[in-house]
């Protein structure tokens, strides 16, 4: 490894990753809110660092965590700000902040040095009422450069943002991948007896603050997914006891159901272009899969084997999909065209298999895997191969990729005893490697669907 | 007081808008004012035939047993053409929650196709499928995961 820390995307590309997250106020603030604006500061006494090829690859930093100072931004919301671009970095597994003071003007490299830290921040928030204006900075402590100045200027109430943007900024130019902190995650919010749940769709940012109900819990809700297009979540509900597939609009409300099928519709997915969604429809004992398109509400059947077919999921191109079906006596993964067809098996561990992802990188398959009695949480590669379990546990169940594919979100229940006392559910997220699982704060949780990037 | 005189039929329907869906337990308190349940009541079909059938891992094969209840099921039907019935099939919490809800679904059909069989008429029966979001019994243990696996007949 060498010892400097070269910025890995050029400042444009930096401050047009800021610059691009324009959005309106939606639905009970579940949109994201007002505009960022994102202007670059000079580098201050200092030449910029040359943009180059990634020199800490995030493989690395998983065995060693880049140590990068962070000091407060200040008090009140400048310390808030500061806490949550620290919980960010720290909670990812890949970086380790590392508080001191602001210092007046360039930073004391040499002292930065003899702390081990590789990388720097620098900055100030400017209060101007309604709004804020937050100046940033990051240095390469070894060769003392700067490696990103941007002023983002937002909504006083948007402070969030401004500080997962900057994370993401910080995780961007280190690691030369796209970060992910500045996206959210829909989930089922559980309460009451384990034989009744109350059951409502709700939503919170990545980290599991601003949590939100976007139903009220009069009915049975599961499976919330996520469009990787826009803010619109396609969920099942037993509304009026007839279990299906709707759309819900996080910027207006606005429910409406998808496609008025005959028997239960569940199992969505959307294509990766956000215009249709695959799901499952039972019919006789099984299930067949669909295509619905959003525009014009036509469908197509995709499969009609008789057995269950369902857990559809496309890949990133969108050419095929994987899904989950008992064709062969036992529910196991299959990948088809997204057309349909001959459909090829590709799991072969010991078990049953079930709720298959596919990574938006491509190169993953995360599934669930249950066997004598205790479920796993996997990845194997399209094809089959390389078959990895990620984390074991009573129940560990329906994973969802974070943007940039490098972290999974899923369910953990524990088991219950006799009279259902210890039943725990909740939602956790782990590295693709089986790096770093922790629970996110977000009380008794399922079904947890992360969002694209907020625009 | 009209209540008195719909007699059975009636008390059927008002105790079918009490039982609004399958798992929910049935009202009762109208009935405890006679001898015994209702007659075409959810608690006359629970008393006199027997409300659900288990299964097997991960299997919808109807038992000896669960062929008895729907025999009986399908007896009381006959007696009570009137009624409604919804079937609810559930799981245990050993399969991912979207497989099993076709399972369950697969469960509730099984049962459903039976009664058909037996003479009952499609149109006088539903199905559903809770997956395994609806428990009967709470624990994770082989007693409870096998009152689980079921399809339960509820009185619209």
């Amino acid at each position: 490894m060498t010892s400097s820390v070269k910025p890995l995307i050029p400042d444009d590309d930096a401050d047009r990753l800021a610059a691009a997250f324009l959005g309106r106020r939606g639905f009970m603030g579940a949109g994201v809110a007002g505009g960022l604006m994102a202007t670059p500061l000079f580098a201050a006494g200092a030449a910029h660092a040359q943009a180059g090829d990634a020199e800490i690859t995030v493989d690395q930093a998983r065995t060693a965590p880049i140590p990068i100072v962070l000091p407060s931004l200040g008090g009140g919301v400048a310390q808030q700000i500061t806490d949550v671009i620290s919980a960010d970095l720290g909670n990812c597994g890949l970086f380790r902040p590392i508080s001191a003071s602001m210092p007046q003007g360039t930073p004391d490299f040499g002292s930065y040095k003899s702390m081990g830290a590789r990388a720097a921040v620098t900055g100030k928030v400017v209060d101007q009422g309604s709004s804020l204006r937050v100046e940033f900075r990051l240095w390469d402590v070894m060769t003392g450069k700067q490696i990103q100045g941007t002023a983002y200027t937002a909504a006083a109430q948007d402070w969030r943002r401004i500080a997962h943007v900057i994370a993401d900024v910080i995780y961007g130019r280190l690691l030369g991948e796209q970060g992910y902190f500045n996206s959210r995650i829909a989930y089922i919010a559980r309460s009451g007896p384990r034989a009744h749940q109350t059951t409502r769709l709700a939503i919170m940012d990545q980290d599991g603050a601003d949590s939100r109900y976007l139903t009220n819990g009069q009915w049975l809700t599961l499976t919330p997914r996520f469009n990787p297009a826009n803010s619109e979540l396609a969920f099942m509900s037993y509304a009026n006891y007839r279990p299906r597939v709707y759309l819900f609009n996080l910027n207006t409300g606005q429910q409406r159901l998808l496609g008025d099928f005959s028997g239960i519709s569940f199992a969505p997915h959307f294509s990766p272009d956000g215009r249709s969604v695959v799901l499952s429809v039972t019919r006789g004992g099984g299930s067949d899969i669909y295509t619905v398109d959003l525009a014009t509400m036509a469908r197509r059947q995709i499969t009609s084997t008789g057995a269950i077919d369902t857990s559809p999921s496309y890949s990133p191109d969108g050419s095929q999909i994987v899904f989950n079906s008992d064709r062969g006596g036992s529910p196991q993964l299959y990948i088809m065209s997204a057309a349909g067809g001959d459909a090829k098996r590709i799991s072969y561990g010991h078990g049953n298999y079930g709720s298959p992802v596919w990574s938006p990188r491509g190169d993953l398959i995360a599934f669930s895997r249950i066997a004598n009695g205790s479920f796993s949480l996997g990845v194997m590669a399209p094809d089959g191969t390389g078959e990895r379990i990620l984390t074991q546990g009573f129940t560990v169940e329906s994973p969802t990729f974070c943007p940039n594919g490098r972290v999974l979100a899923f369910c953990r229940q524990s088991a219950a005893g006799h009279n259902g006392a210890g039943f725990a559910t909740g939602i956790s997220t782990i590295d693709i490697t089986g790096f770093h699982e922790r629970a996110l704060p977000a009380g008794s949780a399922s079904d947890p669907t992360w969002s694209p990037l907020n625009k | 007081m009209k209540l008195k005189l719909l007699g059975a039929a009636g008390m059927a329907l008002f105790l079918a808008a009490c039982s609004d869906h399958a798992n929910k337990n049935v009202n009762t308190g109208a009935a405890t004012q006679q001898v015994g349940p209702a007659p075409g009541s959810e608690a006359d079909l629970v008393a006199t035939a027997g409300d659900r059938v288990l299964f097997a891992f991960n299997q919808n094969t109807l038992s000896s047993d669960a062929k008895a209840t729907l025999d009986k099921q399908a007896a009381w039907l006959a007696k009570y053409p009137q009624v409604h019935v919804q079937i609810a099939g559930n799981c245990d919490d050993r399969g991912t929650e979207e497989y099993n809800i076709a399972l369950g679904e697969r469960r509730a059909n099984a049962a459903h196709d039976y009664l058909v069989a037996k003479g009952v008429d499609a149109s006088r029966i539903t199905t559903i499928s809770y997956g395994k979001d609806r428990p009967t019994a709470v624990g994770d243990d082989e007693a409870s995961w096998a009152q689980n696996r079921n399809a339960i007949t509820a009185v619209q």
